[in-house]
């Protein structure tokens, strides 16, 4: 009866770990003012728990109970540690005054918010920032994140102990940015979100094309943060990386091998993400306060809602990069412009503007730019000179399946036209 | 808590100036003293002769070496530095922002190491 009790206890530990774990972190980070001595102060709640709901049942409201346990145990800790060492204890009478929690579960969400910004300080190396983040917002392992990245467990937990120690030495405070501030700083945190999807997308180097539990947790995150604070950026980048998400499984064969959207299986489209993205587009154009990744966003909702290759409004799109291209003049924007154009204006309108941006010395070590090119070369039925620009392509290319579709292009291109 | 903000800009640009530009940058860096002493932010501040009047010393083995500075060539050099008090790295970044050569050079906020609660 009793290891029955008990282990339905454990259950329950177990569940309210995975679902509020980092809710009550995110709180006693705020209360004892420190990372390290919040995560202490987690582990001894949870363990704590687990003995005593044992004895005295499972409170009405568990989070309250390990924030407050949590906080308890921290203080009573220090002052352990500052008897032996016989420090000043003023600074902990105030943490103990300061830390005392309210009746009322507020603020709860503010500090979940409190915690991405914070992990997410410019201040922070950006690798620092997307390492923090996933540790700390996410709930992920160190080991976890150091193979989500390819780095070796202990650089990557050093790099996280050297953030925690810049937000303990240089002041880092931990809140939410003012209305002022908060623009940049929300960019700093799309950009951490976007940069961790990415990852998970694309490969950058390495076997699969992509890496699916951190484009989860990047999503995860992404809607963390449109509930905590529906700015219009936070929804667009939602909204792009669902529609993404959407079109993953069509993206490749069950070989691995990549498919473009043109080619792509439609129906295997997930069509509730896209429906959730195309309504979080709205929302966000509807503002006026949209910026890059809202437009991108709009793009890719303009393709996921043709029926098929030929239906896609190419005018529309070649509109919205018109404006992104304004909002964000970076030289890829300007190559997927470009791409646009030559759907709706023919592959030579295209390739000028292509051949342009080359000639101006931007992305001539991108693979993508060359392989762009010599898909237009190849529609306009310029075979060698598509096959010397998809072998540059192929010389820049890194990631397996996308060398092996370089290559195929070129094997294809190589057999009609032979030199 | 107090912030050291180490001033780095382009010496040879700032030579180029004509006088009228030079005066009105010194008039902003001295509008800007102003506010942060207005609001008990300001502790020190200095500005530094140009880095060729640096000198090099070391101390090793009991013997003194000098050189000619500065210590590193760069294409920005420190040209002075403001002591302020903040409460926060935030509020650190807000005042550094605001020194003049924030707009062309980059300014380096390091925190001082708070001896005061031993």
């Amino acid at each position: 009866m009793q290891d029955d009790i008990a282990a339905h206890v454990h259950d329950r530990v177990d569940a309210i770990y995975r679902s509020d774990s980092r809710r009550v972190l995110a709180t006693l980070i705020r209360l004892l003012g420190d990372f390290d001595l919040a995560e202490e102060a987690l582990h001894d709640a949870f363990a704590t728990a687990v003995e005593k709901w044992a004895e005295d049942g499972i409170p009405a409201n568990p989070r309250s109970w390990l924030i407050s346990t949590g906080r308890f145990k921290a203080i009573d800790r220090l002052r352990k540690t500052a008897k032996f060492e016989s420090a000043d204890t003023s600074a902990l009478d105030r943490l103990e005054a300061e830390s005392e929690m309210p009746e009322y579960d507020d603020g709860v969400e503010d500090d979940r918010l409190r915690l991405i910004f914070t992990c997410c300080h410019p201040a922070l190396s950006p690798d620092a920032q997307i390492a923090l983040t996933l540790r700390e917002v996410c709930g992920l392992t160190t080991e976890e994140v150091a193979h989500a990245f390819l780095t070796p467990p202990p650089t990557l937990a050093q790099r996280i102990v050297r953030a925690k120690s810049k937000i303990r030495d240089a002041r880092i405070p931990y809140e939410i940015p003012s209305r002022a501030h908060l623009p940049e700083r929300l960019d700093s945190v799309l950009h951490v979100i976007y940069l961790v999807f990415n990852e998970g997308y694309l490969a950058s180097s390495g076997e699969s094309l992509t890496r699916a539990d951190l484009s989860e947790e990047a999503v995860r995150l992404g809607r963390l943060l449109v509930e905590l604070l529906p700015e219009p950026e936070a929804m667009g980048l939602l909204a792009l990386m669902l529609l993404h998400e959407a079109r993953r499984v069509s993206r490749t064969t069950p070989s691995g091998e990549m498919i473009l959207l043109e080619d792509q299986d439609r129906s295997l489209w997930d069509r509730a993400q896209i429906e959730e993205a195309v309504e979080l587009v709205e929302r966000a154009l509807a503002s006026h306060r949209f910026g890059p990744y809202t437009l991108q966003a709009a793009i890719a909702a303009v393709h996921a809602e043709a029926s098929t290759a030929g239906a896609t409004d190419w005018p529309q799109i070649v509109g919205l990069y018109d404006v992104l291209l304004r909002a964000d003049p970076s030289p890829v924007i300007e190559l997927n412009r470009a791409a646009a154009i030559a759907m709706r204006d023919g592959p030579q309108a295209g390739l000028s503007l292509m051949d342009a941006i080359l000639v101006r010395g931007d992305l001539t070590g991108y693979h993508l730019a060359h392989a762009a090119r010599g898909d237009l070369l190849r529609r306009l039925g310029r075979g060698d000179e598509a096959i010397d620009a998809y072998t540059r392509a192929l010389e820049l290319a890194t990631q397996k399946s996308e060398r092996s579709f370089i290559a195929r292009r070129l094997d294809q291109l190589r057999f009609t036209s032979p030199r | 808590m107090k912030y050291l903000c180490l001033i780095y800009d382009d010496e040879q640009q700032w030579q180029k100036f004509p006088k009228e530009v030079q005066d009105k940058y010194m008039g902003e860096y001295m509008a800007f003293t102003e506010s942060i002493k207005k609001n008990g932010q300001y502790v020190g501040s200095n500005q530094l002769q140009p880095s060729h009047t640096a000198t090099i010393v070391r101390a090793r083995n009991g013997k003194v070496s000098t050189t000619d500075g500065p210590f590193v060539e760069t294409k920005e050099q420190l040209g002075g530095y403001y002591l302020i008090e903040a409460k926060d790295l935030n509020d650190a970044i807000q005042v550094a922002s605001r020194i003049p050569s924030a707009r062309s050079g980059s300014i380096e906020v390091r925190p001082v190491v708070d001896r005061s609660q031993a």
